[in-house]
């Protein structure tokens, strides 16, 4: 059997460090991502019904309702999402990923990213900013009004950048940033400046006025997370081929949806295995508290998923002042996952530990054996609908998720009559 | 002389596997001491880890 697996993650893994992730283009979600609809919500994390999500998730909805203009206000929209007229469901399950709330409706511009080792897609929203946004369950109106400035100015302008450019190879950006201190989660300022730098030449020579051109500009530069919904569908683009390798037991999804965490597994195909999501430890904005925090929410642990994010922590020292910790836990973080995972990375490498590349596929019998959970740096969202971030921290899945996918893994090959 | 009391009469060279107060009382007598990061395989839970010993 540990013959079987060997080479079946040998395989997964194989597929994970050949992945090319390159931006191919802008996109409307609509038109753009499979399965979508007007009176389709998609989300971070595990399929969740309305009843069952918390506050963050269920303001992102109203606020995704109210800026496609299916309701008019707070009430419409909670009337319209109780009454089973809209269809929700996983971003995962439609080649998608977005951060915290992770709320993508039909409007939305999204970035078209592609494997060209495999000619897989994987979509992502714009990312807003810091602060009072959708992502964060805000929907006042300067939230919608930015939403809307995004889709009729922001989008179209990058997908004609886009169109000048040309392809734009995303794996050999994120090496570059790893190496400049981001981990590509919670640190994206490197990341954000190269892609600035890359498309500046490009953007002044679409046909929007100076004065846009110039809010676009301002707009990526005042937010350090903009590389952020980049790095997290390459991440996704680059696991989704491990889905369904027989025998393999690494992990190629987790996701939270602010209620459950959830993770799947490559030889257990499309199956989730949820756990309530965890409560963040980590450093809060004034005048909030553990108080105000919602569980974990969001698909951007993707990126520790495919070995970036707190497993890169070793190489962007200074988000320790972001998360909490000093940066001698940002090197053991790192150092101790290599305890849970298959390989390091061959083109994400830490300058810090002698190039060394980052710790980079996790098998589920090694986390159960060591008892070590991933390490995931992540924001925090306020428990109320509305509010927005209220901090950032560490945060860890829960064992539950892993102890679940080891028993079916198990039963599965006893049911195929490989093990008794 | 026995072996052991030679080792006594070196300064010690101390790895301490399990319990951490074991590496604490060491310290505070000023012996240098490494704790060993252990624990039992499956955190010692016998279902985990006979699901393990099934794929072997």
């Amino acid at each position: 059997m540990q013959e079987l697996i060997r080479k079946a993650n040998q395989e997964a893994m194989n597929r994970l460090q050949k992945a090319q992730p390159t931006i191919v283009g802008l996109g409307i979600a609509g038109e753009t991502l499979p399965g979508m609809t007007k009176k389709t919500i998609f989300h971070a994390g595990p399929p969740v019904t309305w009843n069952n999500m918390t506050g963050p998730l269920k303001g992102a909805v109203i606020g995704g309702l109210i800026y496609e203009g299916l309701a008019s206000n707070e009430e419409e929209a909670i009337k319209l999402a109780e009454s089973g007229e809209i269809t929700f469901d996983s971003c995962h399950h439609h080649d998608a990923v977005g951060p915290m709330a992770g709320v993508t409706t039909y409007s939305m511009p999204v970035w078209i990213i592609r494997n060209e080792a495999f000619g897989n897609y994987a979509y992502c929203t714009l990312n807003e900013g810091l602060g009072k946004v959708l992502r964060y369950g805000a929907y006042s109106e300067e939230v919608i009004t930015r939403l809307k400035w995004m889709e009729k100015i922001l989008g179209p302008m990058l997908k004609e950048t886009m169109a000048l450019h040309g392809p734009l190879d995303l794996k050999s950006m994120i090496a570059q940033v790893v190496q400049m201190g981001d981990e590509g989660h919670n640190r994206n300022k490197a990341g954000t400046s190269l892609l600035i730098r890359e498309l500046a030449p490009y953007i002044v020579q679409t046909n929007f006025s100076k004065e846009d051109i110039v809010e676009v500009l301002k707009f990526m530069h005042s937010n350090d997370h903009f590389f952020l919904n980049l790095t997290m569908p390459a991440q996704k683009s680059a696991l989704d081929p491990l889905k369904g390798i027989p025998y393999s037991t690494v992990v190629y999804g987790m996701a939270r949806n602010g209620t459950e965490f959830g993770i799947r597994v490559a030889g257990l195909g499309e199956q989730w295995f949820t756990a309530p999501a965890e409560i963040i430890d980590g450093l809060f904005f004034p005048g909030f508290t553990k108080e105000d925090a919602n569980p974990d929410i969001g698909d951007s642990v993707i990126t520790e998923t495919s070995g970036i994010g707190g497993f890169a922590m070793a190489t962007a020292p200074a988000i320790v002042q972001f998360v909490g910790g000093t940066p001698q836990d940002a090197m053991n973080y790192t150092n101790m996952m290599y305890e849970i995972t298959e390989e390091e990375n061959d083109a994400y490498k830490m300058p810090a530990l002698n190039f060394r590349g980052t710790p980079t596929g996790i098998e589920i019998q090694k986390v159960i054996e060591t008892q070590i959970l991933p390490i995931i740096n992540t924001g925090i969202a306020h428990k109320d609908p509305g509010v927005g971030q209220v901090g950032a921290g560490v945060v860890r899945p829960p064992m539950k998720c892993f102890e679940d996918a080891l028993e079916a893994f198990v039963n599965k090959m006893a049911a195929e009559g490989i093990i008794k | 002389m026995h072996k052991i009391d030679e080792l006594f009469k070196k300064d010690l060279k101390v790895i301490n596997i399990g319990l951490e107060s074991f590496s604490k009382d060491l310290k505070e007598q000023e012996v240098p001491v490494v704790q060993m990061d252990w624990r039992p395989r499956a955190g010692g839970n016998k279902k985990l880890a006979s699901l393990l010993d099934r794929l072997k």
